[in-house]
């Protein structure tokens, strides 16, 4: 059964795409110093939509300075009942500006728009409603220790989720008194430029938060500059370890949030059709761009038939293309470089002998496009049961016993998320306490909340954003 | 006729701890520990990077059993280790005032807080869960909660100075909430470890939880800090800060988590003062939280 659908999309007339941005210093959109400028493309039509600063070496200078200055003269000494009530303020423009936020963050990013409209958005207005809210309670958020701010927060953010990405960091580091420079990513850099414009329409002091564009380079020069305290990054576990290296020996405190390569695992008595809609939300969500996507299915073996039958069927009716149309399911990969990447490791899966399958679908002829994918046959040495792909692609192994599972799941130096289907209650503790996963999602998948701690073990990290837990990150 | 000699004493052989038994290193060295006046004390066995590998692989061993034990059970075995501590305190004293240099009253109380320390951690056990964990109220008909579960393998420098009540006051942390420990003693003042070593073989730890080595922090940390298959390091007990950046740098190839040396004064070189009452920061620095959602419907 085909179901045909009208066009249905969302405008653009709502945003305002400026020609060029420069660099959001101490309150005002400055030009580079010692920078350059780059473009920022829409990944689905490949059209030039900005072009924005790359922040050089003074420039990022001058964002910690005016970060610092921010700092002792104004946020730091300023009662958290005040600091609450601007937290407050941007959560609330945020929530009156969430349109023009979804659309925006659709066409830098690719993602459908039902996902910014319906996630990326409200997720983050919430994470800086419910840090506003820590502002004037930090006393109660350590147990028997004196919360003090750390100071300055370098923060680094990953193309995925641009704007959720940012309210995760930003909200808790000020809620608890630092001020931030916070870096986007290269290819996702528009809606933390509007959220500088947010912070201007809020009144926030001058230099509270900074925001400066740029690549690799800017970002290693912020996270290596003396002056920052604290480092916060989400992104490759690569980057994520030579940000260990580099911060090693300066006493600066940091939190990691990195790759992960999770099981989903699916027992024989779970509810089949609520999984297969889970195990569709754990690896096509957001086209697969998630650190914590499942991106491993474990099923188990007598029914692993079904549930590939399924699970197949179901893939025939998602809809990839236009992310602004409203019933897109799968939007645009972020880059062509992202596409390069996942286009190579599918290669390797063929190669190292798993069996590819896509639904038919017609992909866009302009854009970085990649259909929905699942690989059968894999086995827990192949390299796309290893290495975290980050894009629509599910590898899919069997077990016969919870231990086998078990066993299978924790196979991996990643250690971010993991799903368990059972409809055994007992079933689901007992998995749950031997994952090795920072997030556990038992009959679901993909759920944050801001009052949840996020976070990985071993090589997906350190540190919980989300939560009291995410708040700790930011106190001394 | 009554024999004149005198006693001659029996002398301990001070060997490392691996995996609940006390072999010598394999290397087959050993280096001279001396009292706080110079005096020749013993000969305490120099461990090597094998010897590092091995006790890396008894806690890694241990884990899956201390850290899957009720917190009640592991509470009760570290009241076990201060039980047991007790009735040997007289020992602990000699060997504080030999390795230390203190007077046998300063000894006595410290050796009497070492007690009382391991009383303090063993109450924790089955209590942080409850102050470090949470149920989260998130925005949907979801049950959210969250617990502190051990990150696994710690590699623990011990402190230089301080050989017995620093030594146990970095330890019982890493233990109490079912992490397993690989421990490099005081380079300089080792013998207190081993000895308690010989408490903790006895006490209900089982095999492997805890593993000592004693010989050269400079030549031992760098192989502890680049071991893969170790979670986290304590570098308490660090006192070169150029040894405690190139550790934290080891470290960053799987991620361990880092716990850098104390810095209670600015050159980083005072350790911290161990008499007073702890704090909950060197267990949470080796916990993970681990968040568990859970739909609710009927």
């Amino acid at each position: 059964m085909k179901f045909e659908y009208a066009p249905a999309p969302e405008s653009r007339a709502i945003v305002d795409i400026k020609s060029s941005y420069g660099l959001f210093v101490g309150g005002e959109f400055v030009d580079p110093v010692d920078g350059h400028r780059f473009k920022t493309v829409n990944p689905a039509t490949e059209e030039v939509l900005a072009e924005v600063s790359a922040a050089g070496p003074r420039d990022v200078d001058a964002a910690v300075q005016a970060a610092r200055g921010a700092y002792t003269r104004t946020w730091q000494r300023m009662r958290g009942a005040e600091r609450a009530k601007y937290l407050y303020r941007i959560a609330r423009i945020m929530q009156e500006r969430a349109r023009e936020l979804a659309v925006l963050e659709s066409i830098d990013n690719g993602k459908p728009i039902r996902e910014s409209r319906d996630v990326d958005v409200p997720l983050a207005a919430a994470h800086f409603f419910y840090y506003a809210g820590w502002a004037d309670k930090l006393g109660y958020a350590l147990s028997g220790r004196e919360p003090r701010p750390l100071g300055v927060a370098g923060q680094v953010i990953p193309w995925n989720f641009p704007l959720l990405m940012l309210a995760w960091k930003v909200a808790p580091a000020l809620a608890a008194g630092n001020t931030v420079v916070l870096k986007p990513a290269e290819t996702t850099p528009l809606s933390a430029l509007l959220f500088a414009e947010i912070c201007q329409q809020a009144d926030l002091p001058p230099g509270v938060v900074n925001i400066i564009t740029g690549a690799g380079d800017t970002g290693r020069a912020l996270v290596e500059h003396d002056g920052v305290d604290k480092v916060a990054f989400t992104g490759s576990t690569e980057v994520g370890k030579q940000i260990a290296r580099s911060v090693a020996g300066s006493g600066k405190k940091v939190t990691l949030e990195l790759g992960g390569k999770a099981a989903n695992v699916v027992f024989d008595d779970a509810p089949i059709d609520q999984a297969v809609e889970g195990i569709v939300d754990g690896i096509f969500f957001n086209q697969g761009h998630v650190c914590c996507a499942g991106s491993r299915l474990l099923v188990q073996e007598s029914v692993a038939e079904d549930v590939l039958s399924r699970l197949k069927y179901r893939l025939t009716t998602l809809r990839v293309g236009d992310p602004l149309d409203k019933n897109t399911d799968v939007g645009a990969i972020n880059s062509a470089a992202q596409l390069e990447r996942i286009r190579e490791l599918s290669a390797v899966g063929e190669a190292e002998g798993a069996q590819r399958w896509s639904p038919p679908c017609e992909l866009p002829e302009r854009g970085y496009w990649f259909p929905p994918t699942v690989f059968t046959g894999v086995s827990q040495a192949h390299r796309i049961a290893r290495e975290e792909i980050f894009g629509p692609v599910l590898s899919v192994l069997t077990f016969r016993t919870p231990a086998e599972a078990v066993d299978k799941a924790n196979n991996s130096p990643y250690g971010l998320s993991a799903g368990v289907w059972t409809d055994k209650g007992s079933r689901i503790l007992w998995m749950a306490q031997r994952l090795r996963a920072g997030v556990v999602w038992a009959n679901t998948f993909n759920r944050f909340d801001p009052g949840s701690p996020f976070g990985g073990y071993q090589e997906s990290g350190y540190g919980r954003e989300g939560g009291r837990h995410g708040l700790e990150a930011y106190l001394q | 006729m009554s024999d004149v000699t005198p006693r001659l004493a029996v002398q301990k052989t001070y060997k490392l701890y691996i995996g609940g038994r006390f072999p010598r290193s394999e290397s087959g060295r050993s280096y001279q520990v001396s009292d706080a006046t110079g005096r020749f004390l013993a000969n305490a066995a120099m461990a090597s990077r094998k010897d590092v590998r091995d006790a890396v692989v008894a806690a890694r061993k241990a884990g899956p059993a201390w850290s899957g034990a009720s917190a009640y059970n592991r509470g009760q075995v570290l009241y076990r280790v201060a039980e047991v501590l007790e009735g040997r305190r007289g020992q602990f004293v000699d060997e504080v005032v030999a390795a230390e240099g203190l007077s046998v009253g300063t000894a006595t109380s410290l050796v009497a807080a070492v007690v009382d320390r391991w009383v303090w951690y063993a109450g924790w056990a089955d209590k942080l869960a409850q102050v470090v964990g949470s149920s989260n109220p998130v925005a949907g008909p979801y049950f959210d909660f969250t617990v502190p579960e051990p990150t696994g393998v710690v590699g623990v420098v011990a402190p230089q100075s301080s050989s017995l009540l620093g030594l146990v006051s970095v330890l019982a942390p890493v233990i109490v909430t079912g992490n397993t420990a690989v421990l490099l003693a005081s380079e300089r003042r080792p013998l207190p470890a081993i000895s308690l070593a010989e408490v903790l073989a006895t006490s209900d730890v089982p095999a492997g939880v805890v593993n000592v080595l004693t010989g050269r922090t400079a030549e031992l940390t760098p192989w502890l800090a680049a071991h893969m298959d170790v979670n986290a390091l304590d570098l308490c007990g660090l006192t070169d800060t150029a040894l405690a950046h190139a550790a934290e740098e080891a470290a960053a190839d799987n991620l361990k988590r880092v716990l850098r040396p104390s810095t209670a004064d600015p050159d980083g070189r005072a350790e911290p003062d161990w008499s007073a009452e702890p704090g909950l920061e060197r267990m949470t620095a080796f916990i993970e939280h681990k968040t568990v959602w859970h739909p609710v419907g009927i």
